[in-house]
């Protein structure tokens, strides 16, 4: 039986639930009907507003959008995309071409895809090649498999909002493998447009209040500037807490105690944003970090987000992904039955890559029920995510096993990419520690390295004159010189008086290493030109 | 009854039509590029993946796009906008593709709709609409001015209404946006030039945002019936207005002939906007990265199908034919067969995907439902659905004037489906009636 009560006008909607796909999707929409009803303009005792101007422009514009800046994407992107544009018109430059190691897609870098993921998905989305012999029986299984749970046998139909019912046990099941028979339930479980829509739902929901009782939200600093390209949206607090570089980017719970004491006098903070493996740091939280970082979630009744789409990307000896939720209940009832978690995990890392299918989903613990079924109100709104991201993440947390026919290569296709990943890693390290001005933290996992920039006092002025905060000032001659794109670290947030700048260990090894190059040839230029 | 018939979504796959042979042989071979050797494969089709390969970051449908969407389709989409519209120009730098035209919607209120102001921010709506924009309106904190369409008039469009409705809205709420779905969800109904002309007078005289959501512009094939596009008519009108008017145009691969919805490709074209708050427009798209490169591919396909001379050319005609003779059927048939049912009218429907019916409710019917705590018509549904296995949208949730009730049925539906469709409605609703005489 399925039941949704809903609160606005309290009835219960009973339903036999068969094998039918749809029939949940009559749920959701039948319940959605009734909060769905016109909202009625409510009359207000208020002078009518002397707003003149109705048409959109600079004072019109919902000011919370100019807050909003997203640097992965930002004027030093555009500018790398023009100079592309130029380069393709034949103008000459210092290179010929644009290196693009400001975002984290590994195939735009060459990363091959995974065999067996687009061979299932191909199938999926042409199922004539079923009867097509050069394709495996157990690829041909998993799409048989997927398609069955498809509206019309179809990935052109919409899914429940949530995602494809057995995509999501198959997830769940996933989860459980994953951190040793900790159980985890489907109905948890919200598949989405990659992680990044799941995130900036769940802030959604948790962003309440005005004032002094506005939800503050706490992330690192450095961040994935997501986070706080959100928080500028849905007008939340952004409070930071500042991950130590001198000792590898680890975080510090007194530092989260400072920061949330802070934070208390001006809202009220109400979640606690970690990215492990860290973006941009690559830090990986040691088991005794997260255990630290959930007592403290414990203790100050904050909701614990979990940004783990680099679980796989672990390279440094001695470090070892460990998942929030793991260790939550290895933790004990004491925690486990009361701190409220959201894991986050997508397609478009690990060893994957699948950036552009955005595939993604997110588990949620001890979520309150009323807000559980608020949640799944909200990711209704926006339908449902891709189908061929959805199937590809089912064959992600579903591979083929050590019996099938397609075992073997793609456990060679993923090793051989996590590997390439891990050298890459190494180098990028080793390489800029030799340029003397550039101080680059080991690359313990995710696919980027933050290096520390000494820039001479000239410099930090030029870039003042010019408006730009120095490392753009940096990055933006970088591009101009050598058609490297990196992000400046200023789009992700660093402490005071410091500089970096965020560069991918994407590039194939060959590339990588002549950009390694140029970059330390490039900086000794600039502290020479400056000094 | 042995299954459930769902006519509730505008699903056409789900309800059993089928995707387009050419479509999802170009998908494949982008997703898996092997196939590309494969001479199976008719060779515009190979000739197109590769293409679209090639316009693909490291040659992958798996790398992240540009925030607005591959430059190429971009390109393909403005000039399927210029052809659309006889000549007038589309620049592709004002195209933003999103998953689906869903999300295109939600961004474009996002840069319209303030939540701080000290009157909720108003976007006039019809009345009934599309029910998922009001979720989005609410959503964002915004106040929704229902301007009520003519349900005798074939439920069209009058200005004089949409002047009531601004009027009534004075100290309520700060109207911004004039939201328009044109083929109508879930009315059916296709504006003529002359209300469009009179629309967009309209908004240029009250300075309101046009939003223009034509997703369902490939379906018009009412007789006398032709879609024209909000942006062609505002070229047509000439300066000041074609060079003032701001307007949003939505378009999308879920509905036509390619049903495409769950690869979620949409696009929005910005017309008129400033220069700074397009800059705006293009930071908000790109906190999304960038669409599903499979709903981009569709927009890519529905663009640009397959031309008369090119090898997959019949296959794609015979199977768009047989698509469109169904739902040209279904158009003509649906309304008059449910017209012939007591106690149901439905106005005629001129082009879209869905039908909405008037139900005539016995007042024992509607004091029941008031008993069980529902909305009439939405109990009504539910009663269908449970005794007759036939779901269908109830009216309440798309807007209705004050005591009128109605469904909303797909007729994006096989004729075989939407026979034992109405089949089931007409004996659930006779005995309904009889129920409660």
């Amino acid at each position: 039986m399925g039941i949704f009560i809903n609160n606005g006008e309290k009835f219960i909607f009973c339903f036999l639930i068969d094998s039918q796909t749809n029939l949940m999707r009559h749920l959701y929409n039948i319940s959605w009907a009734i909060s769905g009803t016109e909202c009625e303009l409510q009359k207000r005792n208020m002078t009518e507003n002397g707003l003149g101007h109705r048409v959109l422009n600079m004072d019109t514009m919902n000011p919370n959008v100019k807050r909003v800046e997203y640097a992965v994407r930002g004027p030093i992107v555009q500018r790398a995309m023009q100079i592309e544009k130029e380069l393709k018109e034949g103008v000459k430059k210092p290179f010929t071409e644009v290196i693009k190691a400001n975002i984290g897609d590994a195939h735009a870098m060459g990363q091959k895809p995974i065999t067996f993921l687009r061979q299932v998905v191909a199938l999926c989305a042409y199922p004539d090649l079923l009867e097509d012999d050069k394709f495996p029986e157990d690829a041909k299984n998993r799409a048989r498999r997927i398609l069955q749970a498809c509206g019309g046998g179809s990935i052109g139909a919409y899914s429940a909002s949530p995602g494809i019912e057995i995509i999501r046990q198959d997830v769940a099941k996933y989860i459980e493998k994953r951190d040793g028979g900790i159980p985890s339930n489907p109905d948890n479980i919200y598949l989405s447009t990659g992680a990044s829509d799941a995130i900036v739902t769940m802030l959604k929901l948790l962003t309440s209040g005005e004032g002094k009782n506005r939800t503050g939200v706490m992330i690192s600093i450095p961040q994935y500037p997501l986070y706080s390209a959100a928080l500028a949206e849905l007008a939340a607090v952004q409070v930071s807490y500042y991950l130590d570089e001198d000792k590898c980017w680890s975080l510090d719970v007194g530092e989260l105690r400072r920061a949330v004491k802070v934070a208390r006098e001006h809202c009220n903070p109400r979640a606690l944003c970690i990215i492990n493996p860290g973006n941009p740091t690559g830090q990986v939280q040691s088991r005794q970090c997260i255990e630290d970082v959930i007592r403290f979630a414990a203790e100050e009744h904050l909701f614990l987000m979990a940004d783990e789409v680099y679980q796989d990307n672990v390279y440094a000896e001695g470090c070892q992904f460990h998942s929030f939720k793991k260790v939550l209940f290895e933790m004990g009832p004491e925690y486990s039955s009361v701190v409220e978690l959201a894991s986050f995990h997508s397609t478009s890392k690990c060893f994957m890559g699948e950036c552009g299918f955005r595939g993604g989903y997110m588990e949620v613990v001890n979520m309150d029920p009323e807000v559980k079924l608020q949640l799944t109100k909200l990711v209704s709104v926006r339908l449902c995510p891709p189908i061929p991201g959805q199937a590809l993440l089912d064959l992600v947390v579903n591979p083929p096993q050590p019996d099938e026919p397609s075992y073997a290569t793609f456990i060679k296709e993923r090793t051989a990419n996590l590997d390439i990943l891990a050298e890459k890693a190494k180098m990028t390290e080793q390489v800029l520690n030799t340029v003397p001005g550039i101080h680059c933290n080991p690359v313990q996992g995710a696919m980027y390295t933050f290096p520390r920039l000494s820039l001479p006092e000239k410099a930090i002025n030029a870039a003042k004159e010019k408006g730009q905060a120095p490392d753009m000032f940096y990055c933006m001659k970088l591009l101009e010189e050598t058609g490297i794109c990196l992000v400046p670290g200023s789009g992700f947030g660093q402490r005071d008086g410091t500089y970096h700048f965020r560069m991918t260990i994407l590039p194939a090894t060959e590339k990588l290493k002549v950009v390694l190059k140029k970059i330390r040839e490039f900086h000794k230029r600039f502290t020479e030109e400056f000094s | 009854y042995m299954d459930v018939i769902d006519v509730y979504w505008g699903d056409p796959h789900s309800g059993g039509v089928k995707p387009l042979t050419f479509v999802r042989q170009v998908l494949a071979a982008c997703i898996y590029p092997k196939l590309l050797q494969s001479d199976k494969l008719p060779v515009d089709v190979r000739q197109r993946a590769q293409s679209l390969l090639t316009a693909c970051d490291g040659g992958s449908v798996g790398s992240y796009t540009p925030s607005g969407g591959i430059s190429y389709i971009r390109g393909s989409v403005s000039n399927f906008i210029s052809r659309r519209d006889g000549g007038v120009p589309s620049s592709p730098e004002n195209i933003f593709m999103t998953s689906g035209s869903q999300r295109s919607l939600m961004l474009v209120l996002k840069l319209l709709v303030h939540n701080q102001a000290s009157l909720p921010t108003g976007v006039l709506t019809a009345v009934p609409t599309y029910n998922y924009l009001k979720m989005m309106l609410q959503r964002l904190g915004a106040a929704i001015v229902p301007y009520y369409l003519d349900e005798e008039q074939g439920w069209a469009m009058e200005v004089e209404e949409l002047r009531r409705a601004l009027q009534a809205s004075k100290g309520v709420c700060n109207p911004v946006a004039l939201y328009v779905i044109n083929p109508g969800n879930p009315t059916g109904h296709v504006q003529s030039r002359k209300c469009i002309e009179e629309v967009i007078r309209f908004a240029a005289e009250e300075r309101l945002f046009l939003m223009a959501d034509e997703v369902y512009q490939e379906s018009v094939f009412g007789e006398g019936c032709e879609f024209v596009s909000y942006k062609k008519v505002l070229s047509e009108m000439g300066p000041p207005l074609s060079h003032t008017v701001k307007l949003a145009s939505f378009h999308s691969a879920s509905k036509g002939l390619m049903g495409e919805c769950g690869l979620r490709g949409g696009y929005v074209e910005l017309v008129n906007l400033d220069p700074t708050v397009m800059r705006y427009a293009y930071t908000i798209f790109s906190t999304d990265i960038c669409a599903p490169v499979t709903g981009q591919l569709a927009l890519e396909l529905m663009a640009n199908p397959p031309r008369p001379g090119d090898p997959s050319y019949p296959v794609y005609a015979q199977e768009t034919q047989s698509i469109q003779a169904m739902l040209v059927h279904n158009m003509n048939w649906v309304p008059e067969v449910l017209n012939n049912i007591p106690g149901i009218s439905c106005q005629p429907m001129m082009g879209g995907a869905f039908v909405f019916p008037r139900l005539y409710l016995p007042q024992a019917a509607t004091e029941k439902a008031k008993v069980v705590g529902m909305q009439p018509d939405l109990w009504y549904c539910k009663r269908l659905l449970e005794e007759a296995g036939v779901c269908v949208g109830p009216g309440c949730q798309y807007g209705q004037k004050e005591g009128t009730h109605h469904i909303r049925l797909c007729v994006m539906t096989p004729v075989e489906t939407m026979e034992q469709v109405l089949k089931r409605l007409k004996d659930f609703h006779l005995h309904f009636l009889k129920e409660f005489s």
